[in-house]
């Protein structure tokens, strides 16, 4: 890795403690990732992006705060992007998805606060993660209690603009959300002093969309069978896409999508077409999460497809681009953003059927229902998927775990178990 | 064809030999703190117990948590697809078992073949397992053997609400500082695992035949608990602490004659 520590020590990081997560990451990443066979080349890109993770992207943040740009960081995939690049600023995402931050957060958080809430909290107090350095206001949102009480205490350390989101999606539900984008869209423009014009949003809304195509277009070659890229390389890009710019994002997962479509043409996969095809479903797992993933596909079958924030609620579903004022710019975003299925709303239908259809486009053999823990809404839901499920006839495991690797042992049992029912 | 089944556990490792589907032996010995010097020494065991040499063996399957410390077994598969079928081939009527271990329990559903339909185990945490028991004859100055006999003593129950080892620990500390009878402290604490298993098998559904096996099944206090929350009788096979052993050794016949 290049020499950051200059910048770093420039964003006030605590160095010390931060060269012990730099420590840690190539080794879990050569074992999670480098160790697979066959991998396609267009896996060099991101595996560039993760190694430099807290170098590369934050000197190109730096440069943009130079030239006296914005930057927004974001916390959940209900916030849309294309406010914030319509103002000219960057929206990032942050820390949130290792163990290594979790001591951190729970110095001022319940320890019975899912692993994600810690994580954040940690990253930022502890001063270990450069995004959380550089962001100038945070972008809040109320998915869950725990989020919204730590926003109160994040918000002693840096700015926090919270985003009410609605839990229910009637009409009068979307015009909220609508509501509420509008009032980010002043926020930002405060903050960046630019205007947010209807020329710059229907640039943006283009931009984003883009990379939802290409996200799509990526999971879509993952219907294959043999499927010609690992479940760990599609969540890494997935994860990814939280943080890169956008458009060269979009650029390399349609080269690595061209990669792929010749892979499927002839026929080739990384692994067996007979093995069993596994969908997970539930919370988000932040980078570098990767245990669940490395669990399944180490003991012989691929994830097919992720219904999770790091997954396809992600890119599912586009913005309408026909809106060309910004009334009928904010409803298309609301309208959007509305249709993803998160387990805050109620009820949440929407996010059985997305399971069963994703069980039928995928191929899925079996599914794996993973929450994080303290995680109340989709540990809840969780009875109402497993039970939809198996009234469809498709093996279900529910399975809740944190970070941290205690209970590896146990979930790989499980996890073989479960495979050992499909196989047989 | 000759075929052994070893399941490494977090207590005891157990091993069955198999030939042509009747078994030859079984050996128990503690796993204590190397999981590979147990798998060999429960190997050993049984091979002198039935008089055979390691070459007649044909394949060895390993199962339990220590099933990849096994360098001479030539596959490993999980305990729940063990159990499953090591229950199945005592007692074709079986249709839920529940398995409770030194570190973990679960709860397995079958079809009518011994193939394992649905599963639960419990999450990480000793309570209501082998391990529990472990510490609570400890604290009581009792074998974890003389805890069945124990039991048969009570005229009731103590209360114990905590599930958790620890706290059920301090429980039982209290207990015995207030003077109530060991007898009834033992009868409380094996209601209190029945009531956290039979809660996680309701979530599963339990369908007759329900069969118990691991260690802990050698306990009739905890059997007659768990068959009253339950409502339900339940079969203990004679040795229920190498089920999972012998299911290792039937799935390594089947892996070697390729016949399902």
């Amino acid at each position: 890795m290049a020499d950051y520590r200059k910048m770093w020590t420039d964003l006030g990081m605590d160095l010390e403690k931060h060269d012990l997560l730099c420590a840690a990451l190539p080794g879990a990443f050569s074992e999670v990732f480098l160790s697979q066979e066959n991998r396609p080349e267009g896996m060099d890109y991101f595996n560039f992006v993760v190694a430099e993770i807290h170098g590369v992207r934050p000197a190109e943040l730096v440069e943009h705060k130079q030239r006296g740009g914005k930057v927004f960081g974001t916390f959940c995939v209900y916030v849309p992007d294309e406010v914030i690049i319509a103002a000219g600023a960057v929206a990032t995402g942050l820390c949130g998805g290792s163990q290594f931050w979790v001591p951190d957060g729970e110095r001022v958080l319940p320890a019975n606060t899912c692993p994600l809430i810690k994580a954040s909290v940690g990253a930022r107090l502890g001063r270990t993660c450069p995004f959380f350095r550089l962001a100038d206001v945070y972008i809040g949102e109320t998915t869950c209690d725990g989020k919204k009480k730590a926003w109160e205490i994040l918000r002693q350390d840096v700015p926090v603009h919270v985003m009410e989101l609605p839990q229910m999606k009637r009409e009068k539900d979307i015009a909220a959300w609508a509501g509420e984008i509008r009032l980010l869209m002043e926020k930002v423009e405060e903050v960046t002093g630019n205007r947010v014009t209807p020329e710059a949003l229907a640039e943006s809304i283009r931009l984003i969309n883009r990379k939802r195509r290409a996200l799509a277009r990526l999971y879509n070659a993952r219907k294959s069978s043999p499927v010609p890229i690992s479940g760990r390389d599609a969540l890494l890009i997935s994860q990814i896409a939280f943080y890169d710019d956008p458009a060269r994002f979009s650029a390399q997962v349609n080269a690595l999508c061209d990669e792929l479509d010749q892979r499927i043409a002839r026929g080739e996969g990384v692994f067996s077409s007979d093995a069993p095809r596994i969908m997970v479903t539930g919370t988000p797992m932040a980078i570098p999460n990767w245990k669940l993933h490395h669990i399944i596909e180490t003991c012989g079958a691929p994830v097919v497809v992720e219904e999770t924030c790091t997954g396809v609620r992600y890119f599912e579903n586009f913005v309408d681009e026909s809106r060309v004022d910004l009334d009928g710019q904010v409803q298309a975003l609301a309208e959007r953003y509305m249709r993803i299925n998160c387990a805050c709303f109620t009820p949440n239908t929407g996010r059985i059927d997305d399971i069963l259809r994703l069980v039928k486009e995928y191929k899925v053999d079996g599914v794996v229902d993973c929450s994080l823990q303290f995680c109340t809404l989709y540990s809840t839901e969780s009875h109402l998927v497993q039970q939809a499920l198996r009234k469809a006839g498709i093996p279900v495991m529910h399975l809740e775990t944190d970070y941290s690797e205690q209970d590896s042992g146990q979930i790989k049992t499980r996890v073989q178990a479960f495979l050992e029912m499909l196989r047989k | 064809m000759i075929t052994a089944g070893i399941d490494v556990g977090s207590l005891s490792t157990d091993a069955v030999l198999l030939r042509d589907g009747e078994v030859l032996a079984y050996s128990i010995v503690n796993t204590g703190a190397q999981a590979r010097a147990a798998a060999e020494r429960a190997f050993e065991e049984v091979l002198e117990k039935a008089g055979i040499s390691l070459s007649e063996v044909d394949t060895v399957v390993a199962t339990g948590y220590g099933r990849m410390s096994v360098p001479f077994a030539d596959g490993q598969v999980t305990e729940i697809s063990c159990h499953g079928r090591g229950s199945a081939f005592l007692n074709p009527e079986v249709r839920t078992v529940i398995d409770i271990g030194g570190q973990d329990s679960k709860v397995i559903r079958l079809d009518g073949q011994g193939n394992v339909i649905d599963f639960l185990m419990n999450d990480k945490c000793a309570a209501g397992t082998g391990r529990f028991l472990e510490v609570m004859a400890d604290r009581l100055e009792l074998s974890v053997a003389g805890l069945g006999n124990e039991d048969l003593k009570a005229e009731r129950a103590a209360e114990i609400s905590s599930m958790c080892t620890v706290f059920a620990e301090s429980e039982v500390i209290s207990l015995i500082a207030r003077g109530v009878p060991r007898p009834e402290i033992v009868r409380g604490l094996h209601r209190s695992i029945a009531e956290r298993t039979a809660g996680m098998a309701n979530r599963l559904g339990v369908m007759p035949r329900v069969m118990m096996t691991g260690g802990v099944a050698k306990n009739p206090g905890v059997v007659r608990a768990l068959s009253e929350k339950l409502g339900a009788e339940i079969v203990v096979p004679p040795e229920p602490q190498i089920v999972g052993a012998l299911g290792a050794a039937l799935i390594a016949r089947k892996k070697r004659s390729g016949k399902a």
